[in-house]
C-alpha cells in the first residue's frame, strides 16, 4: 500500500512540471506560433528559480523569478518569429541551444548544494483521511495549481470570448486581423505566457523537484512536453491524461531501479523516449483527424499588411 | 509622408551573403558587450576568444579537427532542409554512427586487416542511415514528426551509448572507467602530420561539400526536392514523391552524421566513452542555416562554429570563463541570422499619404 501511494504520488509530481509546459504550449500553438525552445526555456527558468533559492530569496520569488526568465527568452523568440517573421522551427531551435549554454553558465557556480524544497501542505482534517489523505492531499501548492490549470485552461479556450480571438488567430490571422483584431499582438502575449509556463515547469524541477543544479536537468522534458500537446491533440484534458502517463513512467523507472529490475538502468531511463515515439506514431497516422485537430496556421509567419 | 517596411521583390548574392555577414558582426557586437557585463575586458576577451585559437598552425589544425565534422554533418542536413525536412537529432545519427564504427574495430575478427578502416566507415555510415531511417520510416508511413522523433532518438543514442561503456563494452583493463579499449592500429586513422591531430578526414569534408554542390545545383533529384521543400503544392502537381524527399532528405542527414561519427572515433577519440561530441549534431544545424544550404557558406560557417568551439576552450583556460559560453555563442548567432534575414529580405520605403 505504502508503494503504491509513493508511486501515485510520485506520478502526480513528476507530472506536474510537464503539465505546465505542455498547458502553456498548447495556448501557444493555438494562436498558430510553434515554439520548439521548451526545453531552453524550462533550462533557464530552473537556473533563475535555483540561483534566487541559493541566494536565500523566498520560494516565492523563487518561482515567480523562473517564470519571468522564461518568459523574457519566450519574448526573443517571439521578436524574431513574429516581428521579424523569420522561420519557427529555425528560431525555436536558437532558443533551446541558447537556453541550455545560458542556464548552464549560470549553473555553474552551484556545485552540489541543495537548496530548500518547497514542502507540501497538510490540508488539515482531509489530509488525515485513510488512503485518499495521503494520495489526494498531501501535495505541494504547485501540482494543485497544475492540475487546476487544466480545466481553467479548457474553459478559456472554449468558453470565452478571448479563447475564440486566440483561436481564430490560430486558425487564420487573416480573418482575424480583418475583423479587427491585432494578430501580432495577441501571438505575442501567448508566447509569452507559453514562456512564463515553461520557465515555472523548470523552477519546479529545480526547486521543488530535486533541489540540486545539475547541468541540463530537464533531460529533454521540454521536448516530452511538445510532444504531448500533439498526443493531446491540442486539449487540454488529454494534455493532463499524457502528463500522468509520462510522469508514471519516470517514477515506475526509479522504483524499478530501487526494486533492482534485471535490466540495465539505461534501458528503464529510454523508456519516456520510447513510450514518447510510440504515442505520436499513434496518434499521427491517422492523418485526416489530426488535419483537423492541429491549427491551422501553425508555424507560419503572419504579417499583417502582406 | 511615413515609412514602411515591405518585401523586397528581388534578390542579388550580395543581398544573400549579407545575412551572415551581418550575424557574424551582431554576434561579436553583443558577446564583447557580454564579456564587459561579466566583468572581463570586452576587447582582450573576444580577441581571445576568436583570434588566439587560430594564431598558431596547431591551432589551425584544431579549427580543421572541429570544423571537419561541422561541415559533414551540415552538407547532409542542408539537402534535408532544402526538401523541408526538419532533422534535428544528427547528434543521435552521429553516436550511433561512431558506436557502430566502434563494434567493428574492436571485434571484427581479424584485427590488423588492411580494410578494418574501409569496414568501420561502412558501419558508422549505416549506422547513421539507420538511425536517421526510423525516422524517415515513422514519417513516410505513419506521417509522425520527424522532429520530435529525431531528438527522441537522440536521448535513446546517448543512453545506448552509456549502456555500452559501461556495460558490455567497457575496457576490463581500463580501471573501471567508462570507456572502451582503444581502437586497434589499423582502426585508426593516422593525422596528416603527427604534430598535429587532424586527419585525412579534412579530404572527406571536402569531397561532402562538392558532392552536395552536384546534388543540389546538377541534379534532377536535387531539383526535385528543392521544389518540394519550396513549393509542396507544385511538386504534388508535378508528381514528385513526397515520400521518396522524406527518404532522402533524412537519409543524407544521417549517413553525413553517422560517418562523422566514425571519423571522430576513428580520428581524434580512438575510443567511446559517455560525451563524444561536444553538439556537433547540434550545432551543425547551425552551419548549414549560416551557410544558407550552400557549400560555400556551409564550409565558411563550419569554421566559424569551430572557432566558437575553440574560442569557448580558450576564454575558458584564459579567463576561467565557463565552457558553455560556446552554446551562448551558437544560440545568439542563429537568432541573429534569423533578425538579419528579415533585413536583407525587406526594405523600407517611403509611402506617399492618399489625398
Amino acid at each position: 500500500m505504502d508503494l503504491f501511494i509513493a508511486i501515485f504520488t510520485g506520478t502526480m509530481i513528476a507530472a506536474t512540471p510537464l503539465l505546465f509546459a505542455a498547458l502553456g504550449e498548447l495556448i501557444v500553438e493555438k494562436s498558430g506560433v510553434l515554439n520548439l525552445g521548451i526545453e531552453g526555456m524550462m533550462l533557464i527558468g530552473a537556473a533563475i528559480a535555483f540561483w534566487l533559492s541559493f541566494n536565500g530569496y523566498s520560494l516565492g520569488i523563487a518561482f515567480i523569478g523562473g517564470a519571468l526568465a522564461g518568459m523574457i527568452t519566450a519574448g526573443i523568440f517571439a521578436v524574431v518569429a513574429l516581428s521579424l517573421l523569420a522561420n519557427q522551427y529555425a528560431a525555436g531551435l536558437a532558443l533551446a541551444i541558447f537556453g541550455s549554454g545560458v542556464s548552464a553558465m549560470i549553473g555553474t557556480g552551484f556545485g552540489s548544494t541543495p537548496v530548500e524544497t518547497l514542502r507540501p501542505i497538510d490540508i488539515p482534517v482531509l489530509s488525515d483521511i485513510w488512503l485518499l489523505g495521503p494520495l489526494l492531499f498531501k501535495f505541494d501548492v504547485l501540482v494543485y495549481l497544475a492540475i487546476a490549470l487544466v480545466p481553467a485552461t479548457a474553459w478559456w479556450l472554449n468558453h470565452t470570448k478571448s479563447g475564440l480571438v486566440l483561436r481564430t488567430v490560430g486558425e487564420s490571422p487573416q480573418t482575424a486581423h480583418a475583423i479587427g483584431y491585432n494578430a501580432i499582438r495577441i501571438r505575442y502575449a501567448a508566447v509569452l505566457y507559453g514562456g512564463a509556463m515553461a520557465g515555472l515547469a523548470g523552477a519546479y524541477m529545480s526547486v521543488a523537484y530535486t533541489a540540486i543544479w545539475v547541468e541540463g536537468m530537464t533531460a529533454g522534458r521540454g521536448w516530452i512536453a511538445l510532444s504531448l500537446v500533439v498526443f493531446a491533440s491540442w486539449r487540454p484534458y488529454r494534455v493532463l491524461a499524457g502528463a500522468i502517463l509520462f510522469g508514471g513512467m519516470t517514477i515506475l523507472q526509479l522504483h524499478g531501479q530501487i526494486l533492482g529490475l534485471p535490466l540495465p538502468s539505461e534501458v528503464l531511463s529510454a523508456a519516456p523516449y520510447i513510450a514518447a515515439i510510440v504515442v505520436l506514431v499513434m496518434i499521427s497516422q491517422n492523418r485526416s483527424r489530426m488535419r483537423l485537430d492541429v491549427p491551422a496556421s501553425l508555424a507560419k509567419p503572419f504579417r499583417a499588411d502582406g | 509622408m511615413q515609412l514602411r517596411i515591405e518585401p523586397r521583390v528581388t534578390t542579388s548574392i550580395v543581398i544573400q551573403g549579407l545575412a551572415p555577414i551581418i550575424a557574424v558582426t551582431m554576434t561579436l557586437v553583443l558577446g564583447g558587450i557580454l564579456f564587459a557585463a561579466m566583468g572581463y575586458p570586452p576587447l582582450e576577451t573576444l580577441w581571445a576568444f576568436f583570434i588566439e585559437p587560430i594564431s598558431t598552425i596547431y591551432g589551425a589544425s584544431e579549427l580543421l579537427v572541429k570544423a571537419v565534422p561541422l561541415v559533414i554533418i551540415a552538407t547532409g542536413l542542408a539537402i534535408g532542409f532544402r526538401a523541408n525536412i526538419w532533422n534535428i537529432g544528427a547528434e543521435g545519427q552521429l553516436t550511433i554512427g561512431a558506436i557502430a564504427a566502434t563494434g567493428i574495430g574492436l571485434y571484427f575478427p581479424d584485427q590488423q586487416a588492411v580494410y578494418l578502416l574501409a569496414l568501420m566507415f561502412l558501419a558508422g555510415c549505416l549506422g547513421g542511415l539507420f538511425w536517421a531511417g526510423i525516422a524517415a520510416y515513422l514519417r513516410a508511413r505513419f506521417h509522425t514528426s520527424e522532429i520530435l522523433v529525431t531528438l527522441m532518438l537522440t536521448y535513446i543514442a546517448a543512453l545506448i551509448l552509456s549502456w555500452l561503456v559501461r556495460g558490455p563494452w567497457r575496457d576490463p583493463a581500463g580501471f573501471n572507467f567508462p570507456q572502451t579499449a582503444l581502437l586497434p592500429p589499423a582502426g585508426l586513422i593516422d593525422p596528416i602530420d603527427f604534430a598535429y591531430r587532424v586527419t585525412g578526414s579534412v579530404y572527406f569534408a571536402i569531397f561532402a561539400l562538392i558532392a552536395m554542390w552536384f546534388f543540389v545545383a546538377r541534379s534532377f533529384q536535387g531539383y526535385k526536392l528543392a521544389v518540394g521543400g519550396a513549393a509542396p503544392r507544385a511538386a504534388r502537381y508535378a508528381g514528385f514523391s513526397e515520400k521518396s524527399a522524406i527518404w532522402i532528405g533524412l537519409l543524407t542527414g544521417g549517413a553525413a552524421a553517422g560517418i562523422a561519427g566514425f571519423f571522430e572515433v576513428a580520428g581524434p577519440l580512438g575510443q567511446l566513452s559517455p560525451i563524444i561530441s561536444p553538439g556537433y549534431g547540434f550545432a551543425a544545424i547551425i552551419v548549414a542555416f549560416i551557410g544558407r544550404l550552400h557549400p560555400v557558406g556551409i564550409l565558411l560557417g563550419g569554421l566559424f562554429l569551430a572557432l566558437i568551439y575553440l574560442g569557448g576552450e580558450s576564454v575558458q583556460l584564459g579567463y576561467g570563463i565557463p565552457a558553455p559560453i560556446t552554446r551562448v555563442f551558437q544560440g545568439l548567432l542563429l537568432f541573429f541570422l534569423l533578425a538579419s534575414e528579415f533585413a536583407v529580405s525587406h526594405r523600407i520605403v517611403r509611402v506617399k499619404e492618399a489625398h
